[in-house]
């Protein structure tokens, strides 16, 4: 399976670059779980907000599930091109208002792509959006399904 | 992101359970007559949340409802923990006033200074 980080939407080479770093630091602080993550994380140039995602199977469907706490169902963007599922959309500002105290939280666009291993059928792909929790369950095409082949020996 | 488990050397009694948290992602912003905090906690729905003041610490915690999904995991980013975070609490705070509700994974605290810390005109007699 492919997991596709995220793509880049400015054309420079510098603005990739700073991409790379952003989707690398949030790897990183995911992989270390460290206790010191929050206290150094400030949004800067170097991050960019990654959504945490799983991917799931099993006979009959793929299930993909994103954290995306804060958002707005109609800020949410869904797109199935070619088997490549893409979740986008952006988190605003509850209010934007003086600097705060404490800043760790993300916000602004993010985009994250899966690609899916075999096909799926997109007109029944169903969305559910609670407690902050995306969640989009892919059920497999017909012919993408495990099929037991009868042997006759004769 | 954030493992923390403590509670266990400031009791100095021997951990029974061990369980471990993610610390959360937290605004903090000065609001009207106070603060408001603002924690990501996605998963966590209002019957998961713990909100307690002790020993002058603001103590949240969120516990995740477990993720209803079927089959195996092909790719796993979420941790699936429960939520922790500790606040040292501003000794102005009315602590009795501190009201909290969640929504879609934001845990929002509102945060009020106690009516008499507030500034106050003194008339002379």
């Amino acid at each position: 399976m492919n997991i596709i980080r995220y793509q880049n939407q400015g054309s420079s080479d510098l603005a990739k670059a700073f991409d790379r770093f952003a989707v690398l630091r949030g790897e990183l602080d995911r992989l270390f779980d460290s206790s010191f993550a929050p206290v150094f994380r400030t949004p800067d140039s170097f991050s960019r907000w990654v959504p945490a995602l799983d991917v799931y199977q099993d006979k009959d469907q793929f299930t993909v599930v994103a954290e995306l706490p804060g958002l707005k169902k109609e800020d949410i963007e869904l797109s199935l091109h070619d088997g490549v599922l893409t979740i986008s959309g952006e988190r605003k500002q509850e209010k934007k208002g003086e600097e705060g105290y404490r800043s760790e939280r993300f916000f602004g666009r993010f985009q994250r792509s899966v690609t899916l291993p075999t096909g799926v059928d997109g007109n029944k792909v169903k969305a559910t959006y609670q407690d902050g929790i995306l969640k989009v369950v892919l059920p497999k095409a017909e012919e993408a399904k495990p099929k037991q082949i009868e042997v006759s020996v004769g | 992101m954030n493992i923390v488990s403590q509670e266990h050397q400031k009791s100095g009694q021997q951990p029974t359970e061990q369980v471990t948290y993610a610390a959360p992602y937290v605004d903090i912003e000065p609001a009207e007559s106070g603060y408001v905090l603002r924690a990501e906690m996605p998963g966590v729905n209002r019957n998961g949340i713990q909100i307690t003041v002790e020993d002058g610490n603001l103590v949240l915690v969120g516990q995740q409802q477990p993720l209803s999904v079927s089959g195996e995991a092909l790719h796993r980013e979420t941790r699936q923990l429960s939520y922790r975070r500790v606040y040292e609490l501003d000794p102005s705070i009315d602590a009795d006033r501190i009201s909290a509700r969640i929504d879609q994974g934001i845990l929002t605290v509102n945060l009020q200074k106690a009516e008499n810390l507030k500034p106050r005109r003194i008339t002379l007699e």
